[in-house]
Parts: structure tokens; sequence; C-alpha cells
């Protein structure tokens, strides 16, 4: 039988508590970015303006076609040269942090796009005409009728994509980057003692996204009783 | 940027010499495909099971699929098959533990990734089905009841096949995503469609065209099934229900 030695863990909280920052530093930009740009994109895509409208569908649509790994993998190929260009940096410095956290942003975005797209077509139609008879223009009514209700209806839908977002961070491991999951392998592999530390990794994982959408579903109740 | 395209790549032969650099592709094509299908059956299988479980009466029934799905919802895909991958040949009784590491290599890779995907997958399908269940009328089952059917009775011949027709659009995201997540698979060295995509890379140093190719290859795959998918929703689709005829 198996014998577990967990004797390694403790000595190297810090460096996983390092790799769990990276984790949560990926997860909060690729958020906060997505919803903007998911925003933004939502709004494209149910303009009449047909260019738009064909844009925010095409991007949509292609980002989530492709598995999230070749995404990646094209953002770690491409984002380092062409920021080296850009900003004219030494070839070779290390912008995987930087790659990873673009990344995920834009893939992140065409999947909240689709969330507020439809938080956006859940607000009666009603809504738009008052804000119209009022002499609002659009970007007053979405600024101030429409996109307050949306939200506050996508809200728990939003956070649930942030779990699986933060799940998601663990597939920086393609490109060696030391995120939590990347550090527990580390330590894992340079101690020969993958098994505990995978476990490890897998509980803390467990633990908090079934804390978080434990949260999110309270909140859902909150705001919407049955 | 000056970068040289170079298409003809595909066509020459391959650094193991008995193979052009697209037959790899199309070997990496072959195998995501069999990873996917093999893992979809199985998922669509448990999860079935999984998702009437979690509507039974009874509370530790429906506490295990409870927790079952929580416990694949709540763990990253990349981990599950790293335990699968590396800690349970490890867990398991030695002689049998041993007997499965001395296995061909490819053979462990796809049985780790077949059952990872498939028990990831599962637990969204059983969420689906779940909800089908409960977007049923409440009268179905109890007409069932009345009727003298037993309850397994009733959801044989009265709720699962109703439930089951009302799944199929939710459940093609979830096939979408089983082609996409086994791409996730290439971390172990299964050599499927996003691992040849590296390996190509690493082989003929043109990764634009080697990365363009592997993307378009799953465009396709997705095109397809979203395709195939919108026949057998239009053939199961329920009359009086939207999207019904």
């Amino acid at each position: 039988m198996y014998e577990f030695d967990w004797s390694s863990i403790p000595g190297a909280l810090p460096f996983l508590w390092e790799g769990m920052k990276i984790s949560l530093e990926i997860t909060l930009t690729a958020v906060i970015i997505g919803i903007v740009w998911g925003t933004l994109l939502a709004m494209m895509r149910l303009s009449s303006v047909k260019p738009l409208s064909l844009f925010a569908a095409g991007y949509v649509n292609l980002f989530r076609a492709v598995p999230l790994v070749m995404v990646l993998l094209w953002f770690f190929l491409i984002v380092p040269k062409f920021i080296e260009q850009l900003f004219g940096l030494q070839p070779g410095t290390d912008l995987r942090l930087t790659s990873a956290m673009i990344g995920f942003a834009l893939f992140e975005s065409a999947y909240y796009s689709e969330i507020i797209r439809a938080g956006i077509q859940s607000v009666p139609k009603g809504q738009m005409a008052a804000c119209s008879a009022l002499g609002m223009t659009y970007g007053q009514a979405m600024r101030l009728v429409i996109l307050p209700q949306a939200f506050r209806n996508m809200v728990p839908l939003l956070l649930t994509q942030a779990i699986i977002l933060f799940q998601d961070t663990s597939l920086v491991y393609v490109s060696a980057l030391a995120d939590f999951f990347g550090a527990a392998y580390k330590v894992g592999d340079r101690d020969g003692r993958l098994v505990e530390l995978l476990l490890f990794a897998g509980a803390v994982y467990f633990v908090i996204c079934f804390a978080a959408s434990t949260v999110v579903k309270r909140l859902q109740k909150k705001f919407h009783p049955a | 940027m000056n970068y040289q395209w170079h298409w003809g790549v595909f066509l020459q032969p391959s650094a193991s010499g008995d193979d052009t650099y697209l037959g790899w592709m199309l070997s990496g094509l072959k195998m995501t495909i069999a990873l996917s299908l093999s893992a979809w059956v199985l998922a669509l299988a448990l999860g079935a099971l999984v998702g009437v479980l979690r509507t039974a009466p009874n509370k530790w029934l429906s506490g295990l699929a409870t927790a079952y799905v929580e416990l694949f919802r709540n763990i990253p895909l990349l981990v599950q098959l790293f335990i699968w991958y590396f800690v349970l040949p490890e867990l398991l009784p030695e002689s049998i533990g041993n007997a499965y590491k001395q296995s061909n290599p490819m053979l462990q890779q796809f049985l780790a990734s077949m059952i990872c995907l498939a028990l990831f997958t599962s637990a969204r399908v059983a969420e689906q089905i779940r909800a089908g269940i409960n977007s049923l009328p409440k009268g179905q089952k109890n007409a069932g009841l009345a009727l003298g059917f037993t309850l397994p009775q009733t959801y044989r011949f009265v709720i699962l096949p109703m439930a089951f027709r009302l799944v199929v659009p939710p459940l093609t995201s979830e096939f979408l995503n089983i082609f996409k997540n086994s791409a996730v698979c290439s971390t172990i060295g299964l050599l499927e469609l996003a691992a040849q995509g590296r390996q190509l890379v690493d082989y003929t140093a043109q990764p634009y065209e080697s990365f363009i190719a592997v993307t378009v290859a799953y465009l396709l795959i997705n095109v397809t099934v979203m395709f195939l998918m919108r026949k057998v929703e239009h053939r199961v689709a329920v009359p009086g229900y939207l999207g019904g005829k």
C-alpha cells in the first residue's frame, strides 16, 4: 500500500501562496477586463450597425470554438514578440504572466459577452422605449437604465463564470508559469511527493470553489427569492 | 515582423521518416475524436444515472449524487487529470499498480484521459438532466403515479422519455466542450491534436502554420458537431415546446 508523507507541504506553503497570488491575479484581471470588454462586445452584437454586430459575433464564436489550451499557446507565442517590438524590450524578457493575463482576458470576454447579452435581452423592451420617450440617447439609456438592471440579474452568473475562470487558470501550466497548481507540481516533483501535492492542490481548489459557489447560490436566492 | 511563411511544410516527410507532418496532424485529429467520443458515451451514461439520482426522493441517494457533482465541478480539469494519471496508479494495490505502470504508456495516457474527461463531463451532464427532469410539470409525475405506476416505472415511461428530449440542446454545448477539453490531455503527453500542434512547432520551426492548422481543425470539429446536433435536435424536439415543431 502507498505510504503517505505530507511533510513537504508545511515548508512549501510560502511558495504555494506565491503561486496562489499569481492564480488570483490572473483571475482578477481576466474578470475585470472580461466584463468591460464583454459588455462592449455584447452591445456591439446587439447593435443595428452591421459591421459591429458581425465583428462581435465572429469574435465570440471564434473564441468559443477553440480550446483554452490552444488560445494560451497562441498568446504565449505571439504576445511576447508583439510587446517586445512595441516597447523595444530585450528579447527573452519574461512576459509569460502578461501573456497569460491578456490571453485569459480576451478568451473570457467571449464567454462574459454571451452572459451579458442574455442579461441585456432579459430587460423588457418597454424600458428602452420609455427611455427614448424621455428623450434619452442610446448611450444614456444603456448606462442609466438598461445595464444596471441587466447586471443585477447577471451577478450570480458572472460570479459563477469567475469561479470557472479561477479553475481554468491552472492551465497556465502549459507555459510552466508557477501559478498555484504549477507551484504544487514543482514542489511535488522536487520532493518526489507528487501524490500528496496533487491531492493537496485538488483539495485546496475544491474548498475555495465549493465555498465560493455556495456564496453565489445564497446571493442568487437573495436576488431572486423563489 | 519578417516571418517566412511556408505552408508546404505539411507535405514534407516528418522527422520520424515514415510520415508527413500532415500525417502527424491527422493522427492527432483521430486521437482527439476517439478520446472525445469514447469519453462522451461514458459521460452520457454516468451523467444520466447521477442526474436521475439527484431527483430521487431518498435523501441518501440524492445526497450522494450531489456530492458527486460538486466534487467533479469544483476541481480544475487539469488537476483531476493529473490525479488520475499520476496519483491513482500509486494508490492501487501494489500488484495491480505495478502491472498497470508496466503497460503501454500510450494506453495509460489514453485511459487516464478518457476516465478524467468522462467523469468531469458526467457531472455537467447530470446537472442538465436534473434541470430537464425538474422543468417538467409536476402533474406528469403525479399522473404516472395515479395510474398505478411505481416510481421507477414513472421515470422510465413518463419522465425520462420527455426529459431526455428536452435536454438535447443544452447537451450539445457539453458535447462541444468535451472536444475542447480534450486539448488539456496534451499536458500528460497524449498525442492528440493540440500536442501534435506543439510537436509540429518544435520539429518544423513554423509556429504560425502549425497553430493555424490546429486551430482550423478545432473549428471544423466544432462546426461538424453543431451541424450534426442541429439535426438531432430537430428530430427529437417535443412539439408544443419552444424549439418544437
